[in-house]
């Protein structure tokens, strides 16, 4: 058999081998294949003499993946239509980018499947080791950053408590890094590791002790690179005690903090920095609203809301580079720095095509010495899914109405609630879905699947506080989530309305009967903030779920309806 | 933005009284007593009033505000939509190097922060800001 890598590179014996005739998706998609080789995807024009790599919300992938970019991502208020709220076609039309390409694959769910077959799975940290090596053979001195989410997310991270990550990201060289989900593996575990694992800093100017308000970690470092001061910030998730469980980590308090980053921002530039960057987990909006609020940050290095931008957005002359997520994309961005200021700039996205990548042999090992214990488990087939799995978007995705269905039959729930996450891979239509793949949806710190009673006026009251931390029109008010996903209920909402109005036609599916605010139903879900949340791991309910059922076949869900978008 | 706040703040609250929603209406009345009361009836203007608060409550039960408006004689902390508004009010006398004041606030429900400072010229200064208390639990 042909190598995906030979495939990719031969455009005519991809037309050939598809057996197309020209006409519909498949003939379209052959001929609009390009050459694609290592080079391509790695050269730019090198600007100045600065230059910053920025890797974020790996989610602790380090094989390559798949995984399908949001159909739905609405922004609100003065960010409606604005990217990153920007989705399939529309997003190809705002930046010129091919249908078929390569692109199109790498930034949009558009023909999901149909190029998933053709351009394989992205991503990998032995890949992403190959892109850094490349950029620092070009340009000594790049500056490797890490925006977070690095520590959690597959099953590896979750069976070494996050050891696997670190041992990675320090072999890759990582020279400073920001969190969230780092914060899950409890204070102490987080404490042990940047003490006494980590090689670089674990930055965070918005992490303070709740009881004094004092800074808990070092806000800010130095870098002096070609000549040139280079402070790198850290910016924390701001709501981490309130969208993941503050017990975990009682003594630290969070928030934007914009007063403190206009300190922090003014202290570096005290200490000489010619240029600020901020390594932000805050999310696109966040940071963008942030950008046009402080003055002096030259660069912006986003995370959480895992957008991938194939150009950067520019406010306050401060530049936004959105890197993507799970290793997707390498961010390169080089900077002209002349008598303290940025005169120049250039930006490139690397999509990491884990086919035309040549992966970095000593990474590879590493990750393999890594993976070894747990092979058997990882490679474990529990099933196969006739629909692609993903869980981006909005209001849905296939992986939670697969964990949703699951919690509702294994559970005997009325009701399933899984939360709005936005990581996890994807499992392309008529895959295996593996051990792996369930982790990589479901690996966390808290998986404990309850089982509880709630009424139609509590569920209610739940949506519109989910809603409100996704569709409040100042950004700062909102948490980075998606909305929460429901099994077993339909609803409509409004985006456009305030909270308490969004959510209306609130409908239990089995009946076709309106929820009744007084009536009381028996509700499932998982990923509870709560101490002390009994029942099964998420895991184990899915497993069960997906194993009796062999194939699992889960249909577009048609249960939500969305206005004002 | 805050004068529109204040008079949004207010028409909202004159909505929820007409429309009867008694907590609502009483807190409403308490409040406006409250700015009276602190002011004398006198018109305060916008700006010149900083508030460092969280956007969204980490803890509903005790919620950091830091205020600070320079020159300030007086700066009075309201918690718009708790029973009792009137959370504290801080004196600065002239030797006072800067006129700032932090507490802890408890918040039944996502609120305005409302701040007035009385200037030492006898003019009043405001500034809002809101603070939501969440559920939380589905940050991603």
């Amino acid at each position: 058999m042909i190598s995906r890598r030979e495939f990719l590179q031969a455009s005519v014996a991809a037309s050939a081998i598809l057996g197309a005739s020209g006409t519909g998706i498949w003939g379209r998609l052959a001929a609009q294949q390009r050459l694609m080789s290592q080079d391509d995807l790695l050269n730019m024009d090198p600007v100045g003499n600065v230059t910053l790599i920025h890797v974020t919300d790996l989610h602790a992938e380090v094989k390559p993946i798949y995984f399908r970019e949001p159909g739905i991502n609405l922004g609100v208020g003065e960010v409606q239509g604005l990217p990153p709220h920007v989705t399939g076609t529309d997003f190809l039309d705002l930046y010129d980018i091919e249908p078929g390409s390569p692109r199109a694959y790498a930034l949009t769910n558009t023909d999901f499947e149909a190029l998933a077959a053709q351009y394989g799975r992205m991503g990998g940290l032995d890949r992403i080791a190959t892109v850094v090596n490349h950029i620092r053979a070009e340009r000594p001195g790049a500056l490797l950053l890490d925006g977070g989410d690095t520590w959690q997310g597959s099953l590896t991270a979750l069976r070494t408590d996050g050891g696997d990550m670190v041992r990675l990201m320090n072999a890759l060289g990582v020279e400073a890094m920001t969190s969230h989900w780092e914060f899950t593996l409890g204070i102490d575990r987080v404490t042990e590791i940047v003490e006494n694992e980590l090689n670089f800093p674990f930055l965070g100017a918005n992490i303070f002790d709740s009881m004094w308000d004092e800074p808990a970690y070092e806000p800010y470092r130095m870098f002096e690179r070609n000549g040139t001061s280079i402070a790198v910030i850290g910016q924390a998730f701001p709501y981490m005690p309130i969208a993941n469980p503050g017990w975990m980590f009682p003594d630290l308090s969070f928030g934007i903090r914009e007063n403190r980053m206009a300190d922090v921002v003014g202290q570096a530039r005290a200490a000489g920095a010619e240029v600020v960057v901020l390594l932000s987990h805050n999310g696109f909006d966040v940071d963008r609203k942030l950008a046009g609020r402080v003055d002096g940050i030259d660069v912006i290095l986003t995370g959480h809301t895992h957008d991938a931008l194939p150009e950067p957005v520019i406010v306050n002359d401060t530049l936004v580079i959105a890197s993507g997520s799970h290793g997707k994309f390498v961010s390169r961005v080089d900077l002209d720095v002349q008598d303290g200021a940025v005169r120049d700039y250039g930006y490139r996205l690397i999509p990491v095509f884990s086919d035309v990548i040549t992966p970095d042999a000593d990474m590879a090992a590493l990750i393999e010495a890594e993976r070894a214990p747990y092979a058997a488990e990882l490679g474990e087939v529990l099933g196969s899914t006739v629909n692609t799995l993903y869980r981006r978007g909005n209001f849905n995705g296939t992986w939670d109405d697969l964990l949703c269905q699951a919690m509702i039959e294994e559970r005997e729930a009325d009701i399933a609630l899984s939360p709005g996450f936005r990581w996890g891979t994807s499992v392309p239509a008529g895959h295996d879905i593996t051990r792996e793949d369930l982790f990589s949806a479901t690996a966390m710190s808290y998986p404990e699947c309850y089982r509880s009673e709630m009424t139609g006026e509590t569920l209610h009251l739940v949506m519109e506080d989910v809603a409100d931390n996704l569709f409040n029109t100042d950004p700062y008010y909102q948490q980075g989530g998606d909305m929460v996903r429901v099994g077993g209920m339909g609803y409509r909402i409004d985006i456009n309305q305030p909270q308490g109005s969004r959510i209306s036609e609130m409908t239990l599916l089995r009946t076709g009967e309106r929820i009744d605010p007084g009536t009381t139903y028996t509700v499932a879900g998982w990923a509870s903030v709560n101490e002390g949340t009994e029942g099964p791991p998420i895991w184990d309910v899915a497993e069960s779920y997906i194993t009796r059922h062999g194939t699992v076949d889960i249909p577009p869900n048609q249960s939500v309806i969305v206005t004002g978008g | 933005m805050n004068l529109t706040r204040r008079q949004a703040l207010i028409t909202a609250l004159s909505a929820a009284a007409v429309a009867g929603i008694l907590p609502r209406s009483a807190s409403a009345q308490s409040l406006d007593e409250a700015i009276a009361a602190f002011t004398g009836g006198a018109e305060a203007t916008e700006g010149g009033v900083i508030i460092t608060a969280p956007e969204i409550a980490e803890n509903g039960n005790t919620v950091p505000v830091e205020v600070e408006a320079e020159g300030a004689a007086r700066i009075i902390i309201f918690a718009a939509g708790n029973p009792n508004p009137d959370v504290v009010t801080f004196a600065f006398g002239p030797l006072s190097a800067v006129s700032r004041g932090s507490t802890r606030i408890r918040l039944a429900e996502t609120q305005d922060i409302v701040v007035m400072a009385e200037m030492a010229d006898g003019s009043y200064q405001m500034a809002a800001q809101e603070v939501k208390v969440t559920i939380g639990g589905c940050g991603g």
